[in-house]
This record gives structure tokens, C-alpha cells and sequence, in this order.
């Protein structure tokens, strides 16, 4: 691999080049023989599908992790980093997309650890002054005294940003770092990456987000299986381009979908409402149905009652008030209110696939043939006098693993080390293979690359043409219309209309889970009802 | 209360030996575990405390006799605790053994080592005993660690006797406890050892060498803990028998969780549990009932802790990443 493969304006020396570097996990190649060449003043995007190996790659360019094979070289001289330490040294510094941040810690403490001010002490009054400064410098406005876990996700990503500026780094990583932060943060983090590009840092800014790679950067590499695909200048290609190679076939933008064929009411839900941990209303007196063969899509912003809802749904969390039918048996009976066991619930015909797949849907350190049969395992197919069968649950993983594209195509991993869309293949495969009347699907493809989610999305789509009655939250507008058949907009807890999907459109929907004006809602409103009643 | 009103429990709570025997058991304690609040700081479970103090009750006593001199007898103490804290930190961090596997592994070593070794040197003769100053010492007893009676501050009434008539490994403890309350929260060194202990790998990316820091906290938790076993011995009993720590390093390791991790709680927790070891040995002294329900009124302290512990005092949340083994070499 020479420096030429990189472009026209690339004359100069890389700041920073890997070249063929390999790692390998046991059996797993993560990065195969992967160059790449970053400059002084301009934004290089990684890009690739989770579990392409942008991550292991970044890690060996920052120290953390060693290559085994291959070079890494700084402004043209070889490197060799035995630990994250050679690599701050050498002016190398990384915004993890997981934040090493030590939560019980104040803002300057994070920043200055392992360099600190010090007069035999602690010198406190310095750091915080130091970081005071650094923080005014870059606009990044930050109270060095205020306790890391006390901030929002924005404000935590500020602080490891000005960590590496302490540092004194000149080639900054930025791994993910928009995963996590809402569209306004996103707008203000690439303020700060132009500013710091302008004076001369190299930035490298992993992603999968092919908006952000064409508004942020300058050049990319495009990452595949571990091995490099592409690497391309931002200003003459496109992202359609970058997502054919990301994914090794052009994107389908839209999940083919026949009309749906309405089966018998599944889930019908009557005033229900149901308290949140802090004791308010988090869902209010709301009355859904929901028909086989349906995908109903809640749409609305976060935090407005749907996670309760769906807590309420699997048995989980009681209900205040109100009715849950599934195929005209209630699922909400019980003595100490309004609940019923999980199991009981799953037996009736309910399956989820949870927000949070790591805390829910999981568990990371089983294996993948054991998280396949989380909840069958009493099942007669599975165990005889609660003896697992070994053999059987094996045949059976194999098969799913291979039905659902997991990958690697081995039963016998802890499901914790595969990457987040191969997680979610095995959580999607399990809730499938109940067979539910009633599948809910939760932020279904949160933090999943193109390939994953689409893949989910058509698996989805699958299901409801089974006949299966899907219910789907999402927070993704995007996810919404292209899964839904109906649209329920919720917003504090209060659903503010139901409608066919093909009579509404984004804004009309956008505006309604925000609260929107009452004119325009009623508007949209008296808009679909007609339709709405003859859909259902 | 009343049919107990004259049956010793005022008098003995009136008095002021009950507050210096109080003292006298926290010392210990105290030692071992604001020691182990280092340790744990940096992320190294330490349940070994009882083995390592009872390592350095046997050879303070072994040093003690065999060179004549308390002060080497204490000096063994510790090295024997840094010794074994040395195989649990190698074994924790370096092997990322099972925490609690190795300590226990520990204790069970010392327990046996210790009776055996000092069957094999004082077996034929029995143990050696202390050496009480007037009369010349032989070769074979043990120099003991007399208490300072601090001259002037000693008489003045119902303090005096508590607080400055005490041994000075007591005076030492209590300087080490506010060594090491200071180490922990104001010096840079401190801040990486709780960084360590909360989130190792952004220690790590943030430079800082988790591995070599977590072993190196884990010694102090042994040298303190010898101490201690040293100070049983030596200012205490003035011998050694078998498992004599009877339990002091588990009481410890309880004092650590009840004081929250922090040294100056630790230490608060220890007074409270030297006081109830006080207050059971001062009522075995007494006549009447209260002497049969001494070993009851004893467990008062620790009654109060598990009801503190279950919510009176909130959580007793540990360092996020305590007793969880660090790889610098996985994709985590």
C-alpha cells in the first residue's frame, strides 16, 4: 500500500497512516490488512456496518489495543505503541464511543487524570483553572467542578473532547460520537470538529451515518468484513456510493412491502393508564387495537410513555387502570394490581424485542444457543426433567443462526462478543420463533448499521405477512413510515391520533410528537378519521 | 432496664477502661482495614485481611524472639502481610484469578501455616511467652510493646486514660488513618487509585499504568493488616496461638463496607466494633446477670450495623469496577 492510493489533494505526508495492520480475536480476523492515511487539517470519515472493525482499528491506532501485524506510522515514522500511554504521547487522542469517564468524578478531575497538575498534592485550584481555560478556548462550555455523572450525554462527550485537547493531542478520534447525542448536540459537535480541523488537528471520525460522513468530511475509508473497500474524497462521491461499497450491494431505500391483509383484532387496548417510576401519569387512558397481519407504529419522541407502555405490555410494569385483550383474553388480571407474570404473558402470545437489547434481551456472557432458548427452556423440545438437552438446543441454535444471518455462523460464542446488529439477529430470532400473536418491537434497529436494520425491517415486514399483529415503537421517524400500516402519535402519555400511514406524512406527524399546534393536529386529525375508520 | 439498674451494666459503661479497651480493640481493626480500603479503591477485593494479620501475628512473635528486639518482631509483622497481600495482588491482577476465591485461598494458607509453623518451632516447648520488663528477659520470651502513659495529659480525668494512655501503634494508626485519608482525596496519586477502582480502562486510555497501580494498592492492605496481626501480638497478647485473630480481619472487612469505602468511615465503624468486643469483655468481669448475657449485649453493634446496612445509612455502594479483573487486551 503506497500513499498515492489516497487522492489528489494528499500530496503531503499522512500525520498518521496504518498500513496493513492485522488483529486478530482467536479465530476472528477484526481488521485484515487495513491502510488508511489521515491529514493535518482535514476530517477523514471511517465508515462501515458494525462489526466491520472500525473500532479494533482505532483502538490499535490509539495504543490501547497492538497490532498483530502491519505498521502504524506518524508523519511518515514507523510507531509502535505498547499502550494507551505511547499513544497519548505521541499526540494520538480518542473520544470512545463508550466514555472513559470515571462517573463519581468532577469535570476537571476526568480531564486532568494521569496528567495532573501537581504540587506534591493534588493541585485542584490548577486543574480546574486549566480546565476552565481549555474549555473557553474551544467553546466547549463546561463547570469543571460539577460531577460527570450529574451531565447529559453532550455535555459528558465536552468533557472527553477536552480531555484529549489537554493532552495536547494533534490527531483526535472520534469513535461514534454522534450515537449518542440528540440533532442539536450533533450540530454543535461539528462546529467544534471544523473549528478544530481549521487549526490544524487531524480528525478521524467513525460513523455509519452516511449524512453526517458527507456534511463532516473530507475524505473517506470505507471499512468491510474487516478489510478496507474504498477509500474515496468526500467532494466527488456520493452516499449512495459510500453505502453500496459500506454494504457490499447498492441500499435498497425502501422495504418492499405489500398492502397489508387485516386478520381478526389481536390486541385491543381500552383507557389504560399506568404510573412511571416517579409516580406520574406516564401513559394515560388510551385505547389502541391493533389487527393480525397489522404493524401499528407508535411514533413520538422519548420518555413519552412508551417504554411503560410496553413494560406493561410484557407483564412487567402494573397498569393503573384499564383493559388489555389479547384475542379476546385479558392480559392484565392479577391481585396485586393490575399485572400479569411475564411468563404467563408470553404464554398467552406475546413476544418482545426490547429497547435495551444488552439489559433485556440478553444475556452477554451466555452463548448463542443458550440466549435462542431464553424462556423455552422448559419446553419439551429443549429439556427432559429440566436436563437440558445439549444436543437438541444445538440443532436448533444452528438452524436459527443460520436463518437469521448470524454472523459469525456459530452457536457456541458468548452473544457478547458478537457486534450489536448480530445481537439483535438473535434476539429477533428468538421472539420469531415463538411464533407470537402479538410481537412488539422496540426501538427495533437503535444503534444498528444500514445492513442490520434493513434486515430487520424486511424480517418485520416477513412477520406481519404471517399474520402476526406487530406493534412498533420507535423514535425514528424514518423506521415508522416505512413499517407502518397505522401511525398512533403518543406524546405525554396521550395518544393524539391514529392514522393510516399513507394519508399522513412526516411534519404532520413531527409536529404532533412534539406537542405540535392544536390547529394543524386537529387539522390532521379530522384529515384521516375518515380513513382511519374504514381501515379498521 | 430497671432490674438491671444494679447489675453493673451503668457502672462498666461509666467507666473509663471500657472506653480505653474500646480504643485498644479498634486499633487493630482499624488498621487492617483502612488498609483494605486502599486495596479496594483500586478495584482488588480483599476478604484476606484475617490471613495476612494472622501472618504477622507469627512472625512478629517469631522475629520478636528470635532477635530480641519488638520493633524487627513488627517490621516482620508487615513484611509477612505485604508478602501474602503480594500473592493475592499477583494472583488478582496480574492472573485475574477470582477475588474472593484468592482471598479466601489466603486465609486458609495462613491459618494452616501459621498453626504449622508454630508447632514445628515452639510445638515441644509451647509458645513463648511475654517478657515482663522488671525481671531480665530470656532468650526464648517475647519482647513486648509496653503502652506510653503520656505524662501530664494522662491524669486528667476520665480522658486521660483513654486517650493518652495507649500503646503507640494506637497513636500510629490514627496517624495513618489520616495519611491515608488524605493519599486517597488529595494527592494525584489517590485520584488514580480511585479512578482504577471506578472505571479501569479510562484509566487506562487516560495513561495510567491499572495493572502495576492495583497490584502496588493491594501491598499497603497487607503491610497494615500484618501490622495489626503484630499488634495483637505483641502489645496485646504477648504470644502467638493459633488462629488468635479470631475473626478481627472479617470485623474489618465489615467495618470497610459499613464505613462506605472511605478511611475516616472505616475508622468510625471500627470504634463501634471495638466498642462492643469491650463492652463483652468488661461485663464477663462483672458479677450478677448481666455476665450471662454478655455475649448477647455484645452483639449489639453488630445487630445495629445490619439494620444500619439495610437502609438506615443508605447503600453502601463500592468502587464500580471492585473485585472485576482488568484486561487491557479485550475488544471490551
Amino acid at each position: 500500500m503506497s500513499l498515492n492510493g489516497s487522492g489528489g489533494w494528499a500530496n503531503g505526508v499522512p500525520s498518521i497512516e496504518a498500513r496493513e495492520l492485522v488483529k486478530r480475536f482467536g479465530t476472528f480476523v477484526a481488521n485484515d490488512h487495513v491502510s488508511l492515511q489521515a491529514y493535518a487539517g482535514k476530517v477523514l470519515a471511517v465508515v462501515g456496518e458494525n462489526g466491520a472493525g472500525k473500532s479494533t482499528l482505532m483502538n490499535m491506532l490509539s495504543g490501547l489495543l497492538q497490532p498483530d501485524d502491519g505498521e502504524i506510522r506518524l508523519n511518515g515514522r514507523p510507531v509502535r505503541f505498547k499502550s494507551p500511554r505511547d499513544g497519548i504521547e505521541a499526540g494520538i487522542g480518542m473520544v470512545h464511543q463508550h466514555f472513559m469517564l470515571i462517573p463519581p468524578l468532577t469535570v476537571a478531575e476526568n480531564v486532568v487524570l494521569g496528567h495532573e497538575p501537581s504540587k506534591g498534592f493534588f493541585d485542584r485550584p490548577a486543574a480546574e483553572r486549566k480546565v476552565a481555560e481549555l474549555s473557553e478556548a474551544f467553546g466547549l462550555k463546561l463547570d469543571p467542578r460539577h460531577r460527570v455523572q450529574s451531565l447529559s450525554v453532550g455535555l459528558q462527550q465536552r468533557v472527553e473532547i477536552l480531555k484529549i485537547l489537554y493532552w495536547g493531542s494533534e490527531i483526535l478520534i472520534f469513535d461514534e460520537p454522534t450515537a449518542v447525542l440528540t440533532p442539536q448536540e450533533t450540530r454543535e459537535l461539528f462546529v467544534v470538529l471544523r473549528g478544530l480541523s481549521q487549526q490544524g488537528k487531524t480528525i478521524i471520525f467513525i460513523t455509519h451515518k452516511l449524512k453526517e460522513v458527507m456534511e463532516i468530511s473530507d475524505h473517506i475509508t470505507v471499512l468491510r468484513a474487516g478489510k478496507v473497500v474504498g477509500q474515496l474524497e468526500t467532494a466527488s462521491t456520493s452516499a449512495q456510493e459510500i453505502a453500496s461499497k459500506m454494504i457490499g450491494r447498492d441500499v435498497l431505500p425502501e422495504v418492499h412491502k405489500e398492502p397489508p391483509s387485516f386478520g381478526e383484532l389481536a390486541l385491543v387496548v381500552r383507557a389504560l393508564s399506568i404510573q412511571s417510576d416517579l409516580e406520574t401519569m406516564a401513559v394515560r387512558n388510551i385505547d389502541l387495537e391493533i389487527r393480525a397481519g397489522e404493524i401499528l407504529g407508535i411514533a413520538g419522541v422519548e420518555g413519552n410513555g412508551q417504554s411503560e407502555l410496553v413494560d406493561t405490555l410484557i407483564g412487567l410494569r402494573p397498569a393503573s387502570s384499564g383493559t388489555v385483550e389479547l384475542r379476546g383474553k385479558s392480559l392484565l388480571v392479577g391481585s396485586s394490581g393490575l399485572k400479569t407474570a411475564p411468563a404467563r404473558i408470553r404464554e398467552a402470545g406475546v413476544a418482545c424485542v426490547p429497547e435495551d437489547r444488552r439489559e433485556r434481551g440478553l444475556v452477554l456472557q451466555y452463548t448463542v444457543a443458550d440466549n435462542l432458548i431464553l424462556g423455552m427452556q422448559d419446553d419439551a423440545l429443549f429439556s427432559q426433567a429440566g436436563v437440558l438437552n445439549r444436543g437438541k438446543i444445538r440443532a436448533w441454535a444452528q438452524t436459527l443462526v443460520k436463518q437469521f444471518d448470524v454472523r459469525p455462523r456459530r452457536s457456541d460464542v458468548p452473544v457478547g462478543t458478537l457486534s450489536g446488529g448480530n445481537q439483535q439477529k438473535v434476539v429477533l430470532a428468538r421472539e420469531f420463533s415463538e411464533n407470537p400473536d402479538l410481537l412488539i418491537a422496540a426501538q427495533p434497529t437503535r444503534g444498528l448499521d444500514i445492513g442490520a436494520a434493513q434486515f430487520v425491517h424486511e424480517r418485520l415486514v416477513e412477520k406481519r405477512d404471517t399474520g402476526t399483529a406487530i406493534l412498533l415503537v420507535s423514535a425514528e421517524l424514518d423506521e415508522i413510515f416505512a413499517l407502518s400500516d397505522r401511525i398512533a402519535v403518543i406524546y405525554e402519555g396521550q395518544i393524539m391520533g391514529v392514522f393510516p400511514a399513507s394519508s399522513v406524512n412526516e411534519e404532520e406527524v413531527g409536529l404532533l410528537m412534539t406537542g405540535g399546534s392544536t390547529h394543524a393536529a386537529e387539522q390532521s386529525i379530522d384529515l384521516s378519521a375518515p380513513a382511519l375508520t374504514q381501515g379498521t | 432496664m430497671s432490674a438491671f439498674s444494679d447489675s453493673g451494666l451503668w457502672t462498666t459503661l461509666a467507666n473509663a477502661s471500657l472506653y480505653q479497651s474500646t480504643l485498644r480493640e479498634a486499633t487493630p481493626l482499624s488498621l487492617a482495614a483502612v488498609g483494605a480500603v486502599i486495596s479496594e479503591r483500586s478495584g482488588v477485593v480483599n476478604i484476606a485481611m484475617e490471613g495476612m494479620m494472622l501472618t504477622g501475628a507469627f512472625f512478629a512473635v517469631f522475629a520478636d524472639v528470635h532477635l530480641h528486639n519488638a520493633a524487627l518482631g513488627l517490621v516482620a509483622a508487615m513484611a509477612a502481610g505485604g508478602i501474602m497481600a503480594g500473592i493475592h495482588g499477583y494472583s488478582a491482577v496480574w492472573l485475574r484469578a477470582n477475588q474472593i476465591v484468592s482471598g479466601m485461598a489466603i486465609n486458609l494458607l495462613a491459618l494452616g501455616l501459621t498453626s504449622y509453623l508454630a508447632f514445628s518451632v515452639y510445638g515441644t516447648n509451647g509458645p513463648p511467652v511475654p517478657c515482663v520488663p522488671p525481671v531480665p528477659c530470656s532468650g526464648n520470651q517475647v519482647r513486648t510493646i509496653p503502652d506510653w502513659s503520656i505524662p501530664g495529659l494522662n491524669g486528667i480525668p476520665g480522658i486521660g486514660k483513654v486517650f493518652f494512655q495507649q500503646n503507640p501503634i494506637f497513636y500510629l494508626m490514627l496517624v495513618l488513618v489520616i495519611l491515608i485519608q488524605i493519599f486517597l482525596f488529595r494527592t494525584t496519586l489517590g485520584l488514580r487509585v480511585r479512578a482504577a477502582g471506578e472505571h479501569p480502562r479510562a484509566a487506562d486510555t487516560a495513561g495510567i499504568h491499572v495493572l502495576r497501580l492495583r497490584f502496588l494498592s493491594v501491598l499497603p492492605s497487607g503491610i497494615l493488616s500484618g501490622l495489626a496481626g503484630g499488634y495483637l501480638a505483641l502489645a496485646i497478647s504477648g504470644t502467638f496461638s493459633d488462629n488468635m485473630t479470631s475473626g478481627r480481619g472479617f470485623i474489618a472487612l465489615a467495618a470497610m463496607i459499613f464505613g462506605k469505602w472511605n478511611p475516616f468511615g472505616a475508622f468510625g465503624a471500627c470504634l463501634l466494633f471495638g466498642f462492643g468486643q469491650a463492652l463483652y469483655d468488661n461485663l464477663q468481669n462483672t458479677t450478677g446477670p448481666l455476665q450471662d448475657y454478655s455475649t448477647l449485649v455484645a452483639t449489639l453493634p453488630y445487630v445495629l450495623t445490619i439494620v444500619a446496612l439495610a437502609g438506615f445509612i443508605g447503600k453502601a455502594v463500592p468502587p464500580a469496577a471492585d473485585g472485576i479483573p482488568y484486561d487491557p487486551a479485550s475488544n471490551a
